[in-house]
C-alpha cells in the first residue's frame, strides 16, 4: 500500500470517490464465456479499466514430468501481465509479484477443482492481463473460474473474488489505480460463494479490527454479485434452449450415461468368451 | 510450427485435396481467411490493435518512452519489435523468454516495418544525440491457428495508425500521430505436396515443407522477404508469389486499414 | 444457500430440460450421487457445466465440454504415437496416452515386429479395455470390427459433443451417411473417420462440424437436411 501523499481528492464531501462511485460500489463488470478456439475453455472480463482474458487447458499430460502427482492433477495457474497493460511498460516475463499470484490463484482453484479424477495430469489456466487498472489478480481469478467451468473441469464451485481496501478513512470496495497507489489499505478476497469459505486472502496496509471486518463483509458481498455475473456469462454462452430436438438428444445421451460402463463390461465379457 | 498430432490419414486427405486445387476450409490455394481489426483496444498504449485473421488472433500494443538514440543514428528514434507466443495460445506454446519461433516471427514483422520506411523515425527524435522516442511494439499471440507472420503484420500497421505520440505525458508538447509514411503489408505462403498455398492454417502448416513471407509496400515494391522450414521454391513460385503479395497488399491497405 | 435449499425440493429436479453449473444444488438425499455431481451434507450439487438427466434413481449431469477421459468399453479412434518392442503407444484425444500389448493386436505379432504392422502415424480403431484407478489405459484391438483405418479423412470435434452428432438412435449420423454415401466411424474420444468420394467426405466434415459448433440451437435437423440438400443439388 502507497500511502502517499496526493493532492487528489480521493473521497469528496459528500462521500463519494473521485470517479464518482459510493464507498461500496463495483466498477462495471463484463464477462463473456468461451471467447478462443484453441483453448479447451475460455473467458474474457472487462472489469472498469481492466481487461483480462484467461484460457484453461486441460487436464492434460504433466509436463516437466517431476511436477506429476500418481494421485491428482496439479493446478498450474500463471498470471501475467502484457507489456502494454501498464502505464510504464513492463518487461516481457514473470517478475517476483506475477509469480506470487500465479501461486496464490494456484491454490485458489486447488481447493475446488477435484483433481483426484485427474491423476498424473495437470490443468493449466492462464491468466493474460491487457489492460491493467488495479485489481488484476480479482479480475484474473474471476475470469479463470469461468475458464475452468467453460472447460468442462469438475469443481465444487466457481470462485469469485473482489478486493476493498480502506482510502482516506472510509472502507471502500474495488479500488481503482489512484486508490490503490494513495489509499491506506487493500485487502484482495476469492471466496467459494456457496459455502463462504476464503480461498484466496491478502492484504497490505493498516486496518483496525473494526475495519477489517467492514472491508470482509464489504468484499465478501460485491463477491456475491460477481457470482451471479459469472454464471450468467456461462448461461448466456451455454443456454440450453426448449427445442425438442436438442432436447431428445440430451435424453438419449443422459440416459446411455449410468449403465454405460457396466453394458460394457458385459459386451466385452461376451466378446472374450467368443474368441 | 511445433507438434501438432496429425494423422497419417489427415495428411493424405490435404494432400489430396490440394491435388484438386482445394483446402480443408474450402479456400482457393491463393484465398487469405478473413481479416478483422479493432484499434484502440488497449487504453495504456499509445497505440493498439486487436486483430484476427481467421481463427488466429493478437493484440498488438505499442508503448512508447523517451531515451537515448543510438550513437550511430543520432537523430531517429528507436523500433523495437517483439513477439510473444504465450501459452494461452496453444498446447504448443510454452512460458519462458521467446524462443526461436517467436524471434523469428519479431524479426520478420520488423524488418517490413523498418525496410517499409513505415515509420519516419527522424520525427521521433526531440533532441538530436540525447533524447529520441524508444519505440516497443508488443504482438501478443491469444489464439493460434496458423500464419501468425501476417496476422501480426497486419495488427502492427493498424496499431501505428491509430498510434499518439505521448509529448504531452513528457512535457515535450502536444501529442502528435505517430509520423507513418507507409504500410508494409506481408504476404505468407507455404508449399504442400508441391503446391504453394496462401495464408496457412494450423493444419496446412504443419505438413508444409516451406514457407514463404513477402512484405510490400503501396509502390509494390519489396520491403522484406523470408524463406523458412526445410523445403525450397522454384524461381516461378516465387514471381507468383510476390504477384499475390502485392494484391494482397492493396487489399489490406484499402479494406482493413482505409487508406487512399 | 439455505433459502435454496428449501426452494428446491427433490421432486422438482428437473430431467434433461436445464443447464447447471458447478455449484448447482440439484437434491437432497432422494437421488444418488451420479456422475459429474458430488455428495456434500447430504445434499447433491453439480460439479460440471451440463444437463441434468435422472435415471434409475441416479442423479447426473451430462457434461457440455470437457476432455475425453477414457472408460472401459469405449470405443475410441486413435493414433500411433510411438512403437516399441512388445507395444505401440496411441493417442487417444485424452490426457492420458494408451500404450497396446502385442498381445491385444489383432494379428500375431512377435516380440519387436511391431512396426511392421502399425507404425507411427497409422489410424486404428480401438476399445479400452482397461482403465486401472490411477487411470493407466489399456487398448485392445482384438474385438469384432476393430482395425486399421484406411483412406478417407478424420476429424476431431469435443467428445462431448459427440452424442449430438449421434443424434436420437443415431438419426443425424444416419442422415449424413444415407445422403453423402459416406461411411463414417464415431469414436467416443471425439474422433470421426469417414471414407467415400472426396467431395462428399467434405460435405460430410462440414456437415459434422456445422452440429457441433450449433449443437444448441434450435431446428439442427432442418438445418442438417438443408446443408445436405445443397450440396446435393450442388454436385447436380
Amino acid at each position: 500500500m502507497g500511502g502517499a501523499k496526493t493532492d487528489i481528492k480521493l473521497i469528496d464531501e459528500n462521500g463519494l470517490r473521485f470517479d464518482g462511485r459510493k464507498p461500496d460500489e463495483l466498477r462495471p463488470i463484463r464477462i463473456e464465456a468461451n471467447v478462443l478456439k484453441r483453448a479447451d475453455g475460455s473467458a474474457y472480463l472487462e472489469w472498469g479499466g481492466n481487461k483480462v482474458i484467461a484460457a484453461v487447458y486441460g487436464p492434460r499430460e504433466c509436463h516437466p514430468r517431476h511436477m506429476q502427482d500418481p494421485l491428482r492433477a496439479v493446478v498450474q495457474a500463471k498470471y501475467n501481465m502484457a507489456s502494454f497493460s501498464v502505464s510504464d511498460r513492463k518487461r516481457p516475463g514473470p517478475d517476483r509479484r506475477s509469480q506470487e499470484i500465479s501461486k496464490i490463484i494456484s491454490e485458489a482453484f486447488e481447493h475446488v477443482i477435484f483433481t483426484h479424477l485427474f491423476p498424473r495430469t495437470s490443468i493449466d489456466v492462464y491468466m493474460e492481463v491487457l489492460q491493467a487498472d488495479a485489481g488484476t489478480r480479482c479480475a484474473a481469478l474471476t475470469a479463470a473460474s469461468v475458464a475452468l467451468a467453460d472447460a468442462g473441469i469438475p469443481m465444487r464451485d466457481l470462485v469469485s473474488s473482489c478486493a476493498a481496501g480502506k482510502v482516506q478513512d472510509t472502507i471502500v470496495l474495488d479500488l481503482r489505480k489512484e486508490e490503490d497507489n494513495f489509499g491506506e489499505a487493500d485487502m484482495p478476497l476469492g471466496i467459494v460463494p456457496r459455502t463462504g469459505e476464503i480461498v484466496l486472502l491478502q492484504m497490505d496496509g493498516d486496518l483496525t479490527l473494526e475495519e477489517f471486518n467492514k472491508t470482509m463483509s464489504l468484499a465478501t458481498e460485491a463477491c456475491h454479485k460477481i457470482y451471479e455475473l459469472q454464471k450468467d456469462a456461462l448461461r448466456r454462452k451455454y443456454g440450453v434452449t426448449d427445442d425438442e430436438d436438442v432436447q431428445e438428444s440430451v435424453d438419449a445421451v443422459a440416459e446411455s450415461v449410468p449403465d454405460r460402463q457396466e453394458e460394457a463390461e458385459e459386451a466385452f465379457e461376451d466378446e472374450q468368451e467368443e474368441s | 510450427m511445433s507438434k501438432n498430432i496429425l494423422s497419417d490419414i489427415s495428411r493424405d486427405f490435404i494432400y489430396k485435396l490440394i491435388e484438386k486445387g482445394q483446402r480443408l476450409d474450402g479456400r482457393a490455394k491463393t484465398e487469405f481467411r478473413k481479416v478483422e481489426v479493432e484499434t484502440g483496444y488497449i487504453g495504456t498504449a499509445e497505440g493498439s490493435a486487436s486483430v484476427r485473421l481467421g481463427n488466429t488472433r493478437a493484440v498488438v500494443g505499442i508503448k512508447s518512452i523517451l531515451g537515448e538514440p543510438y550513437a550511430d543514428t543520432p537523430d531517429t528514434g528507436v523500433l523495437t519489435t517483439n513477439v510473444e507466443l504465450i501459452p494461452l495460445a496453444s498446447e504448443n506454446f510454452e512460458s519462458g523468454p521467446p524462443g526461436r519461433d517467436a524471434i523469428e516471427i519479431a524479426r520478420v514483422v520488423d524488418r517490413g516495418i523498418r525496410e517499409g520506411k513505415a515509420i519516419d523515425l527522424e520525427k521521433l527524435c526531440v533532441t538530436p544525440g540525447e533524447e529520441v522516442w524508444i519505440n516497443f511494439i508488443d504482438i501478443h499471440a491469444l489464439d493460434y491457428d496458423g500464419n501468425l507472420f501476417d496476422c501480426a503484420n497486419i495488427g502492427v500497421n493498424a496499431a501505428l495508425k491509430s498510434a499518439m505520440v505521448p509529448a504531452s505525458q513528457h512535457d515535450k508538447g502536444e501529442d502528435y500521430p505517430f509520423p507513418v509514411k507507409h504500410y508494409p503489408i506481408s504476404a505468407t505462403f507455404v508449399k504442400i505436396s508441391g503446391h504453394m498455398v496462401a495464408d496457412p492454417t494450423y493444419d496446412e502448416e504443419s505438413v508444409a515443407s516451406s514457407r514463404l513471407t513477402i512484405a510490400t509496400v503501396e509502390n509494390g515494391n519489396l520491403c522484406a522477404m523470408q524463406k523458412g522450414l526445410g523445403g525450397s521454391f522454384t524461381r516461378q513460385e516465387v514471381d507468383q508469389a510476390m504477384e499475390i503479395a502485392i494484391e494482397w497488399g492493396k487489399k489490406v491497405r484499402s479494406e482493413v486499414l482505409n487508406i487512399g | 444457500m439455505n433459502e435454496e435449499t428449501d426452494n428446491v425440493s427433490a421432486s422438482e429436479v428437473s430431467t434433461g430440460r436445464e443447464l447447471v453449473l458447478p455449484g448447482d444444488m440439484l437434491s437432497d438425499s432422494k437421488y444418488k450421487a451420479g456422475s459429474g455431481t458430488y455428495l456434500e451434507n447430504g445434499k447433491i450439487f453439480a460439479s460440471q457445466l451440463g444437463i441434468v438427466s435422472v435415471r434409475s434413481n441416479f442423479i447426473n449431469v451430462v457434461p457440455l465440454a470437457g476432455r475425453f477421459i477414457p472408460k472401459v468399453g469405449d470405443q475410441v479412434i486413435g493414433i500411433i504415437m510411438d512403437v516399441g518392442p512388445s507395444n505401440w503407444l496411441i493417442d487417444i484425444n485424452s490426457p492420458y496416452p494408451a500404450p497396446m500389448h502385442i498381445n491385444e493386436a489383432p494379428w500375431k505379432v512377435e516380440f519387436g515386429d511391431t512396426g511392421r504392422y502399425l507404425t507411427v502415424g497409422d489410424l486404428i480403431l480401438g476399445k479400452i479395455f482397461m482403465v486401472d484407478e490411477v487411470k493407466h489405459v489399456q487398448v485392445t484391438m482384438r474385438s469384432h470390427g476393430l482395425r486399421k483405418l484406411q483412406g478417407g479423412q478424420v476429424v476431431e470435434i469435443s467428445h462431448s459433443k459427440v452424442p449430438r452428432v449421434i443424434g436420437r438412435n443415431g438419426s443425424m449420423i444416419q442422415m449424413i451417411k444415407n445422403s453423402t454415401g459416406c461411411r463414417i466411424i464415431v469414436g467416443q474420444n471425439g474422433r470421426i473417420w469417414l471414407d467415400g468420394e472426396m467431395e462428399a467426405i467434405s460435405t460430410a466434415v462440414t456437415a459434422i462440424q456445422m452440429i457441433e459448433r450449433e449443437a444448441q440451437t434450435i431446428g439442427l435437423t432442418d438445418k442438417l437436411r438443408e446443408l445436405l440438400e445443397s450440396a446435393n443439388k450442388k454436385k447436380g
